[in-house]
């Protein structure tokens, strides 16, 4: 019997870590992606990876406060199983990748150095440089080569992802996918797909992302019938900077090394940064949240920014825009732990931001929402049962999710320095739960299946691009693509409202009625770069309406979702006693908000557009509890909140003591 | 400045086609890098005279300079498009800026060429660390921040293809692997794993194409945009192989 094959598509380090440990596993694999996989947008990351490492154990960290600072971060969105488990394996995939040669910073005894990143007080985050994902991507990239070598991946680089191919039963039995040189279509049959095709950044136009993070892989999967999950949820990094063809990152650990946000106390001051005296320069995040300062997790810096530019204080008068001071660290310093980014700064801006404070702006970053996957539960550990065919496994049988792709580890907000963990994590633990569906294939191997059913597949997808490419319609692509960028950007970002949402809603779908009579711009049958982007553009346009949708319908704040409308009660009596009223009706609200909305969105594709119904989470390790991040002016609500569910358990334990 | 400037392009619409020239006009906007002209083009695809022509194949990803996709020629010098700014460009050629495929890969289509033999020279000098598995077995060696300090810069080569563009020595009569192999074959052979099978990797530079092919031109090193010490890698793989010869030679 023919060795069985599991194609992967998505060479990022979801993709990559699956690939290797399939590999490794005795399975061969078929490795698509849009670009050499060494070019992925995993190359983009830049200040680390989390794990509860030995220095921080030694001052009251562990793998527990890991998870609880992933989940108090996400806002309590997430399932909690995963999300220990990956907490639990974070320090020996550390591990792994420094026996695989990653060139992480080190201390002056040769162990491994970490900074801190947002979200938490713990210096948790090991890193290369300020190059951390492309050093991480580029030794498994090396593995996976070592594999390639020896015959058990093959790499389908420069191919893109059209579809999954499912039987009558609806099981997943390989992919379509396309040339992107020679545009040829063809069938790679397998007993397993695994996805991990990355975030949609595209969708919003400009954002830090790559230009193959369309979304548009994860929209064919969601089209052929994988739910979708949380889209909402899209996080906007507070720290970037402007361009004509896309936005750049600057990265958390620039706050994680001692950077500081400020902006000048006098609105409009027309000043140089270096001009303004200290006395002179408002600290906002650090006087607001003196616990963590510079370092609240990213969906809060955001708002925070957001709200002082809105009062005036930004120092761009046509945009939102703020300080980051790198000015008062020691250059020689900077070199050593952040070298990739101030590079990045000085290209591009042509200022030295060792010399001069950096002008950043918001950007759209990450989905936290993506497809939905299931996992199993280990009851005894409360983890998962590693293994598990289940794991990552989306709801059509044989067809996985991995990475920024799915939707499992970052609830509402995803803490800076995890999502290079969730995707190697992910990738990792997919792998076993595979080997196990192999072995157990529901109704039979993909070599039962008749051959009529791949190429009918194939040529439903060539069908589609003949289609695509004889349209004459006259819409330009890139100017509708223009057009939803901004539509996205404008309405589906910091702040959110129902009318506009309503409005963005609407209008996607007239941009998808002009797609039909989109133009491609080149006819040709060779390297067509046209025809892939436009028929990725259909695909945006689907999912846009997926996030626009959930928007819309989650009437709360929670994470990076954040409806003014809905906001939680005002905290603004002077009053001791009012206060403390307010503080009640704060936590009240709270409960109520939970038990309405503490579920994930899942769509499903329909010709009608997508079908939403809600899942509950699974709290059952940590409950949820309100999330100040010790905001100045909020201890009455911790306090307060404390009190109430201490009541709850208090009772018991009188009735104990009173006997 | 609110004036249009020109984008000259060579292209080649596949392999065996003629070569050809074209023009585009291109708004100037602040901030502009040939990226951006290149998106613009996209989005306009008509030349100067008018002509509705097809848009420019060209190759990206990250535009942030880190994946490496994005390289060509820019005012006949090899980089990525990402980093190249239109007005820094300007200031040195006022009204035009010119873009050519790179020379010593083939060309797929205009600016797209074909740099699959780079990743398959990494195979040749088995650009890896042989690790036994993938289960846990603690860290890694310890590594003073020194030694972390020599490596990271060679681990940063992102197979733009900069240094093959550049070196004389890569070309049709030749089977060089270039620069950039040969550097990271002496950043594995330092690794204190790596150096386990680092025998391996040395009689790859020594085989035919290998360190000997080397004409010392010393251009690698210019153009290598993330200043990868590439030239000190060449002189270690001569250091190490020829020791390598010698002690092989000795236990003979």
């Amino acid at each position: 019997m023919a060795k069985q094959r599991v194609v992967v598509v998505g060479g990022g380090l979801a993709g990559l870590a699956a690939s290797m440990r399939l590999a490794e596993a005795e399975v061969q694999v078929d490795l698509v992606s849009s670009v050499p996989v060494k070019r992925s947008h995993s190359v983009c990351a830049q200040g680390g990876i989390n794990y509860a490492n030995p220095v921080t154990k030694q001052q009251g960290d562990s793998e527990w406060k890991h998870f609880d600072d992933t989940v108090y971060g996400g806002d309590f969105l997430q399932h909690q199983p995963p999300v220990k488990e990956m907490c639990e394996w974070a320090p020996r995939v550390i591990d792994l990748l420094d026996r695989l040669g990653v060139p992480f910073n080190r201390a002056a005894d040769g162990h491994r150095a970490h900074r801190r990143f947002g979200g938490t007080l713990y210096e948790r985050t090991a890193f290369a440089g300020a190059t951390t994902g492309q050093q991480l991507i580029y030794a498994l990239d090396e593995q996976v080569r070592r594999w390639e070598v020896e015959g058990r991946v093959t790499k389908y680089e420069f191919w893109d992802f059209l579809k999954p191919i499912l039987d009558d039963n609806g099981v997943c039995r390989g992919a379509v996918v396309m040339d992107m040189m020679s545009m040829e279509i063809r069938s790679l049959p397998a007993d397993a797909v695994v996805l991990a095709t990355g975030g949609c950044g595209l969708i919003f136009g400009r954002s830090t992302m790559s230009m193959n993070s369309t979304g548009s892989a994860n929209s064919r999967a969601y089209q052929a019938g994988v739910r979708y999950a949380n889209g909402e949820f899209i996080q906007v990094h507070p720290t970037a900077i402007p361009g004509v063809d896309k936005l750049r990152l600057m990265s958390e650990s620039a706050r994680g090394e001692g950077g500081r946000v400020w902006v000048p106390r006098q609105p409009g001051d027309t000043r140089g940064p270096r001009d303004i005296p200290e006395s002179e320069r408002w600290y906002f995040l650090e006087e607001r949240y003196p616990t963590y300062g510079n370092l609240v997790p990213r969906d809060i810096a955001t708002r925070e920014i957001f709200s002082v530019c809105r009062e005036g204080f930004s120092v761009d008068p046509d945009a939102y825009c703020v300080y980051l001071d790198l000015t008062h660290i020691d250059r020689a310093e900077l070199d050593r732990k952040l070298m990739g980014i101030l590079e990045i700064y000085e290209k591009f801006q042509g200022v030295d931001p060792r010399v001069e404070p950096m002008k950043i702006f918001p950007a759209v970053h990450y989905s936290m929402g993506g497809l939905w996957c299931a996992f199993e539960k280990d009851e005894a550990t409360g983890g998962l049962n590693v293994g598990s065919p289940r794991n990552q496994l989306t709801n059509v049988p044989g067809l996985y999710a991995i990475g920024e792709a799915d939707y499992q580890y970052h609830g509402g907000n995803r803490l800076g320095a995890n999502s290079l963990l969730s995707c190697i994590f992910s990738g990792l633990i997919v792998a076993p739960g595979i080997v196990h569906h192999l072995k157990n294939l529901p109704h039979g191997g993909v070599g039962d299946q008749p051959a009529s059913r791949f190429d009918g597949a194939a040529a439903a997808c060539k069908r589609h691009y003949d289609d695509l490419v004889n349209n004459d319609g006259g819409e330009n692509p890139y100017e509708l693509h223009m057009t939803l960028g901004d539509e996205m950007t404008r309405n589906v970002t910091v702040v959110r409202n129902n009318r506009d949402l309503e409005a963005t809603v609407t209008k996607i779908q007239e941009l998808q009625e002009r797609f039909k009579k989109v133009t491609v711009p080149d006819k040709s049958g060779w390297t067509n770069q046209p025809v892939v982007y436009t028929w990725a553009l259909g695909d945006m346009l689907v999912l846009a309406e997926v996030i626009a949708q959930g928007a819309l319908l989650r009437n709360e704040c929670r994470g990076a979702h954040y409806k003014p409308a809905f906001d939680m009660p005002k905290m603004d009596a002077d009053e001791p006693v009012e206060l403390r009223r307010q503080a009640r009706r704060w936590c009240d609200a709270f409960g109520k908000k939970n038990e309405q909305w503490l579920k994930s969105t899942v769509a499903e594709h329909t010709p009608d557009g997508p079908r939403i119904c809600y899942e509950a989470v699974d709290v059952s390790l940590i409950p949820p509890r309100p999330r100040t991040y010790g905001l100045v002016g909020a201890e009455v609500i911790e306090q307060t909140w404390r009190e109430a569910t201490a009541s709850v358990v208090e009772p018991k334990t009188e009735a104990a003591t009173a006997s | 400045m609110d004036r249009n400037f020109q984008l000259v392009v060579k292209r080649q619409d596949q392999p065996e086609e003629p070569v050809r020239w074209e023009t585009f006009p291109i708004p100037h906007r602040p901030q502009m890098n040939v990226i951006s002209c290149l998106q613009y083009v996209a989005a306009h695809p008509v030349t100067a005279e008018g002509r509705s022509t097809t848009p420019v194949a060209w190759e990206s990803n990250c535009l942030e300079e880190i994946c490496g996709a994005c390289t060509m020629i820019i005012n006949g010098r090899v980089r990525q498009a990402c980093t190249a700014l239109v007005d820094t460009l300007l200031s040195e050629t006022p009204d035009a800026i010119r873009l050519e495929p790179m020379t010593k890969f083939p060309v797929v289509r205009d600016l797209v060429v074909d740099r699959s033999r780079m990743f398959e020279q990494l195979k040749r000098v088995k650009a890896w660390i042989p690790v036994d598995g993938y289960y846990d077995a603690g860290p890694g060696p310890v590594t003073s921040p020194a030694d972390q300090e020599k490596a990271y810069p060679l681990s940063q080569c992102m197979t733009c293809g900069c240094c093959v563009e550049a070196c004389p020595q890569v070309n049709d009569n030749s089977d060089f692997i270039g620069p950039a192999a040969i550097s990271q074959a002496i950043y594995f052979n330092t690794n204190p794993t790596g150096k386990l099978n680092a025998h391996e990797r040395l009689d790859a530079l020594l085989a035919p194409g290998g360190i000997s092919d080397c004409g010392n031109a010393q251009n690698c090193v210019e153009v290598c945009p993330k200043e990868i010490p590439l030239t000190e890698s060449i002189a270690q793989a001569g250091r190490d192989t020829t020791f390598y010869v010698i002690r092989r030679w000795l236990n003979h």
